[in-house]
């Protein structure tokens, strides 16, 4: 029987490997967006966990406004780095570097 | 559930502001790029107006069920981030001509940030408060990287983006926790289940670390600062100038209103945490300043050394320390306001110039920009009779109060480091020789917002009652 406690492993897994995604990862920017995504839907299979177990619908709910707020953020991200390569020719991480002190 | 006339009176200034809003952008895609002046002051009136409209008449209440609180304390908060935005906007023009980027869209996110961050301070539910974080920070990264032609503006964009977004990821985590052990998102709920000794196990505990961690990222406490100096330093000067003022102010007041409301009985566990993030960016902020050569980044660690003396107040958990909070925040607002009004001016042979020695010989070519930024350094750091030595004493006997001493002793050393850098360019300003000049600059907003500032910092200790006063009562609603 699947019960609460694997529900929220699982979640804790995603959001762990999203984390560390982003600060391991040294090649691609769009690889970051990815680990983002990734900690968000972390965050999502927590809320519905919840909601299910509490049988309350407040989580379902919370759910879809974090889906809908990581599709426009997804966008401004892309957007951005668009704009990025096209000044700079690369997205590598560590090419990210005008600006330091 | 029905939503009464009541909740839309409630938040009328946010509905006004949003209607305006999309009214200007409608205006200025249809009149494109030549209505970008007009949409601009438009939008700085319209900030105001949302100011105004806050207290005619001023009324409380909680609306939309239990999503949105106004209070006095959210009021106060209000009025600083609106009049910081709109203030920025209207210093932003010249620069943004220089640089050819003079386009509507700018005011109008900076104007949706607002609408973002009225959502975030009034917010009375994790949803809201995740909401209006959201629209808050979206419309902020792409104002970062608005000067889309530059390298370091998009590069400034990207990296608030990307450390952004985690902050969000981590905030979000902590809220998800906070959820499944109260059962509820509501403030009210998640307070009851608090005292009820429901939700105090350990999960809550956890899930309030995250919060906070993401808070402290949005107010660019230590250690959640590392976005911070890089950000300054690359996005174009006017959106320094607003990111060092509007979205601090609703930081602080979300974490203010998360950590004094539901949070209140989780006091002994999130003390700790609050107090550590305050030493640690009082102490950073100090000493990592001093080998700065760039004023926006040097003005960026600044910021976090503020933020930290204001975090002390919070940590302190009394009305003193709340009431100290406001008072310091409306003070920071207009000494960085005028600051950057300044370093807005600093140009060489119609060049925009960042460089603390680029002030060289200010003194004598404009002495009274000089004196204005001798008066905005002198009051940073602490100097009294300046309006910032009376924010820092307010902390420290909020700190001391509540028997924070090591802290305290900690942000008056510190204190002492810090004015290390900010006498340095009062130096550069009156001692060096200059290489060349900085250019005359005809009369403009900027000039006359430093010198507005200066003369308010300078004379703030002949009338600081009315501040004072406001600064208690908006932290009297904390604790009935």
């Amino acid at each position: 029987m699947i019960g609460l406690g694997q529900y929220l492993f699982v979640a804790g897994v995603l959001f762990t490997l999203g984390i560390l995604g982003i600060f391991l990862n040294r090649k691609n920017v769009i690889v970051l967006l990815m680990c983002v995504e990734l900690m968000l839907l972390a965050v999502n299979i927590n809320l519905v966990a919840f909601s299910i177990f509490q049988g309350n619908v407040v989580g379902q709910v919370f759910a879809m406004l974090v889906l809908t707020v990581a599709a426009a953020e997804a966008a401004i991200g892309l957007a951005i780095l668009v704009v990025y390569f096209r000044n700079r020719g690369t997205i590598e991480v560590e090419d990210i570097d005008a600006l330091k002190g | 559930m029905i939503m009464g006339l009541e909740s839309w009176t409630l938040a009328r200034p946010e509905i006004f502001l949003l209607a305006v809003t999309a009214l200007l952008l409608i205006w200025g895609v249809v009149r494109g790029e030549s209505a970008t002046t007009f949409v601009s002051l438009a939008t700085s009136a319209a900030l105001i107006v949302t100011a105004v409209l806050m207290f005619a008449p001023y009324r409380e209440g909680t609306a939309f069920g239990t999503l949105f609180i106004v209070d006095r304390l959210t009021s106060t908060m209000k009025v600083l981030v609106l009049v910081g935005s709109a203030v920025a906007i209207l210093m932003s023009r010249a620069y943004f001509e220089d640089v050819k980027a003079w386009r509507f869209e700018y005011p109008l996110l900076v104007a949706l940030a607002s609408v973002g961050m009225m959502l975030m301070i009034s917010a009375n539910d994790l949803m809201a408060l995740y909401v209006g974080l959201e629209l808050q920070s979206l419309a902020l990264y792409v104002v970062a990287a608005f000067q889309r032609d530059n390298v370091r503006s998009t590069e400034a964009g990207l990296k608030y983006f990307v450390l952004g977004s985690v902050a969000s990821g981590m905030l979000l985590f902590g809220a998800s926790l906070i959820y499944g052990f109260c059962g509820s998102t509501a403030f009210v709920q998640i307070s009851r289940a608090l005292l009820e000794g429901k939700g105090g196990e350990i999960g809550t505990v956890i899930g309030l670390v995250f919060v906070v961690a993401g808070l402290a990222f949005k107010c660019a406490a230590v250690p959640f600062h590392m976005w911070t100096p890089d950000v300054y330093e690359g996005a174009p000067t006017p959106v320094t100038a607003l990111f060092a003022v509007a979205p601090k102010v609703a930081a602080i007041s979300l974490l203010v209103s998360v950590l004094m409301g539901p949070f209140k009985p989780l006091f002994d566990q999130w003390q700790q945490i609050v107090v550590v993030a305050a030493v640690l960016s009082i102490a950073w902020g100090a000493f990592a300043a001093i080998r700065q050569t760039n004023i926006k980044r040097l003005m960026a660690y600044s910021s976090i050394n503020n933020v930290g003396y204001i975090l002390l107040g919070l940590a302190s958990g009394s009305e003193k320390g709340i009431q100290a909070v406001v008072f310091y925040l409306a003070i920071y607002v207009v000494m960085t306001l005028g600051t950057f009004a300044i370093i807005l001016l600093m140009k060489r042979r119609g060049v925009m110039v960042e460089g603390v020695n680029d002030l060289a010989g200010l003194a004598r070519s404009q002495p009274m920009m000089a004196l204005a930024l001798l008066v905005f350094m002198f009051s940073l750091a602490g100097v009294p009779p300046l309006a910032g030595f009376w924010g820092k004493l307010y902390v420290f006997i909020a700190a001391i109060e509540a028997k924070l001493y090591t802290a305290a002793v900690i942000g008056i050393l510190s204190s002492v480091v810090a004015s290390y850098y900010y006498l340095r360019i009062v130096k550069v300003m009156y001692f060096d020789e200059p290489a060349e000049m900085l250019d005359r600059l005809p009369f403009s907003v900027n000039r006359a917002v430093a010198l507005a500032s200066a003369v308010v910092i300078a004379l703030f200790s002949l009338a600081p009652q009315p501040l004072s006063l406001a600064a208690a009562a908006a932290a009297k609603g904390l604790f009935p």
